[in-house]
């Protein structure tokens, strides 16, 4: 059924990667198989954070010569990287797999993207200027705890707690989805797109590309999408409630907002508190608690309802 | 309807055939229904009274100690702390009273039969689920599915409620003091919504039988749901049950919009009443 949280702060930056992981760690019963986080630190000036990994968590588990093969993959995206001009200016292993690099670019975005995936297991989590997309197996704790996520500051963030229903428990499926190859767009979501396929082809057609077999990787590419041909985030939102069929209650966020929408079944649920400083949603008001453990009022957003926050 | 003439309730759309389940016949009649009670029912004194502290408890360990409370005879239990917990204060088979010092989250309160509960905050999804009787009053806003399958009791929202308020009710009156969303009274088979807002769209789709009064505005009717009469019989009722929550509006109901089942998509009304009881 999967857990869905968004947290916005709208009078600057606080450490939204602690108060992540308390609501995504209370959501951990409608998915314990992976748990994703989308967040956004401070932007720097023609400066990005580019979340990768060269292997899949249990490929650990597969021998020795795996590690051998994740060195070799580093080095050939090093060597990519140095091929595009790409200044390295901060590396993090919170991992053996999965990377952290804070880089400097001024090039083509989706050509960094596809060399970088181009290398055997390569995978882009994100790239973006304040977005910083991490997700691995495990509940929100543990993934926290690898990542170093406690002490994260940010202005807002979105997160993912899944349990596995069609297709396989690894990174690669987990959410959240950013939108490749597009700067700071990402997405986590409830339900089910029944139209994937007919969405997916029609977007594939126009030149997009997916690196999943998620449906929900299908709502981040249709809003980038959207927004470059110049719509608003809301717009792009109240479009999507027409055009995609299914049951589903998305978050979606850009640089500086944060957008949901509810199908028009209602079917998936959706918390809502709104304060004059924040904003916070879940699946459930329990992950809200874990932040604001006061009582506090809450509503739940009806069928067909869009809503748009900013940073 | 003990009390009820035939002609009355008639005016209502409610249904007169007695009700009486092979379980609990031998127990359970019109002229004593007040005396009913589960056999395995508690003795408890409601000027006993006891809290719980949840915060640091698991929905178990808490509807636990609710029961244990109740053996020991304590008819009043206060639940503090309850932080949107699920599953808490369920299959309350006793006369008692409950008082809930915060939020509840999904399926709060269901399958009771007997208890008075107020929560001062606000529910989740699936409240008062299959409850059969008594009263739980919600103070502040409420999830989807609000209701659903109720069977008996009053069931009351002060704020809003969410989609498919009422799904599948089968008896019982559910009361919302703000708005309700879409779907709500979907397949509904007997009982009475009010709603004293607004009603999203689909309202009352697919519904059997039933009444659903509606005080705001309704976004469009579900299939099957019909507009009709509001006579001096339902401006009665809605005034004496909204009075006794505090809902009652200044204006009074005659503003309240009337809708019950067409029956042209079901119709069970040429049954016998134990055929039709077999169905509902």
């Amino acid at each position: 059924m999967c857990g869905i949280a968004g947290l916005i702060y709208r009078d600057g930056a606080r450490k939204i990667g602690g108060e992540m992981t308390a609501m995504l760690q209370a959501l951990r019963h409608r998915g314990p198989d992976s748990t994703g986080f989308a967040m956004y630190g401070a932007p720097g000036p023609n400066e990005y954070v580019m979340r990768y990994k060269v292997a899949e968590k249990e490929d650990l588990d597969g021998g020795t010569r795996i590690h051998r093969a994740i060195r070799e993959r580093k080095a050939a995206v090093d060597a990519v990287l140095e091929e595009l001009g790409v200044s390295v200016l901060e590396l993090d292993e919170p991992t053996e797999y999965a990377l952290r690099s804070r880089i400097a670019f001024d090039g083509d975005l989706k050509r960094l993207a596809d060399q970088v995936e181009e290398v055997e297991g390569g995978e882009i989590l994100s790239i973006g200027n304040a977005l910083e997309l991490i997700k691995d197996l495990g509940d929100a704790t543990a993934v926290s705890e690898v990542y170093g996520l406690g002490t994260f500051e940010g202005t807002h963030g979105i997160g993912h707690t899944r349990m596995a229903t069609e297709s396989d428990v690894d990174i690669r499926s987990a959410h959240p989805y950013w939108a490749y190859p597009y700067n700071d767009i990402a997405v986590v979501h409830n339900g089910q797109i029944t139209n994937y396929w007919l969405m997916r082809r029609q977007l594939e057609r126009e030149g997009q590309r997916f690196v999943s077999h998620c449906d929900s990787e299908l709502l981040a590419v249709y809003t980038a999408v959207n927004l470059e041909k110049g719509m608003s985030l809301e717009e792009s939102l109240r479009r999507s409630i027409d055009e995609i069929d299914g049951v589903f209650t998305y978050l979606i966020t850009t640089g500086n907002e944060l957008g949901m929408a509810k199908d028009t079944m209602a079917a998936k649920p959706m918390v809502l508190y709104e304060a004059d400083d924040m904003v916070a949603l879940a699946s459930e008001e329990v992950a809200i608690r874990a932040i604001l453990p006061h009582e506090i009022d809450t509503s739940d957003p009806y069928d067909e309802e869009v809503r748009v926050w900013q940073a | 309807m003990a009390g009820m003439s035939e002609s009355t309730s008639t005016q209502m759309g409610m249904h007169t055939e007695p009700l009486t389940g092979r379980d609990i016949k031998t127990k359970f009649t019109l002229e004593n229904e007040g005396g009913f009670a589960y056999h395995f029912a508690r003795d408890v004194d409601f000027n006993r009274r006891a809290e719980i502290d949840c915060a640091e408890l698991e929905p178990t360990e808490i509807n636990r100690q609710i029961r244990e409370l109740m053996d020991s005879g304590h008819g009043s239990i206060v639940i503090r702390n309850p932080g949107a917990k699920h599953s808490l204060v369920v299959g309350i088979l006793n006369r008692m009273n409950i008082i809930v010092e915060g939020s509840l989250g999904y399926f709060g309160c269901g399958l009771l039969d007997g208890p008075t509960v107020r929560i001062a905050g606000r529910v989740g999804w699936s409240f008062g689920e299959n409850m059969m009787a008594g009263v739980c009053v919600v103070e502040e806003n409420a999830g989807s599915t609000f209701g659903a399958a109720l069977r008996g009791g009053d069931l009351v929202c002060k704020g809003s409620v969410g989609s498919r308020t009422g799904i599948d009710q089968k008896g019982g009156t559910i009361i919302v003091g703000g708005d309700t969303g879409a779907f709500s009274g979907f397949m509904m088979q007997r009982g009475r919504i009010v709603v004293c807002g607004n009603a999203g769209k689909n309202l009352g789709d697919s519904m059997y039988d039933g009444t659903i009064y509606v005080g705001g505005d309704i976004r469009d009717l579900g299939v099957d749901a019909v507009q009709a009469e509001l006579t001096d019989v339902d401006r009665a009722w809605l005034t004496r049950k909204l009075n006794m929550y505090e809902l009652l509006p200044a204006q009074g109901v005659d503003h309240f919009t009337k809708i019950v089942a067409g029956k042209q998509l079901w119709s069970y009304d040429n049954l016998e009443p134990t055929e039709k009881k077999l169905v509902l």
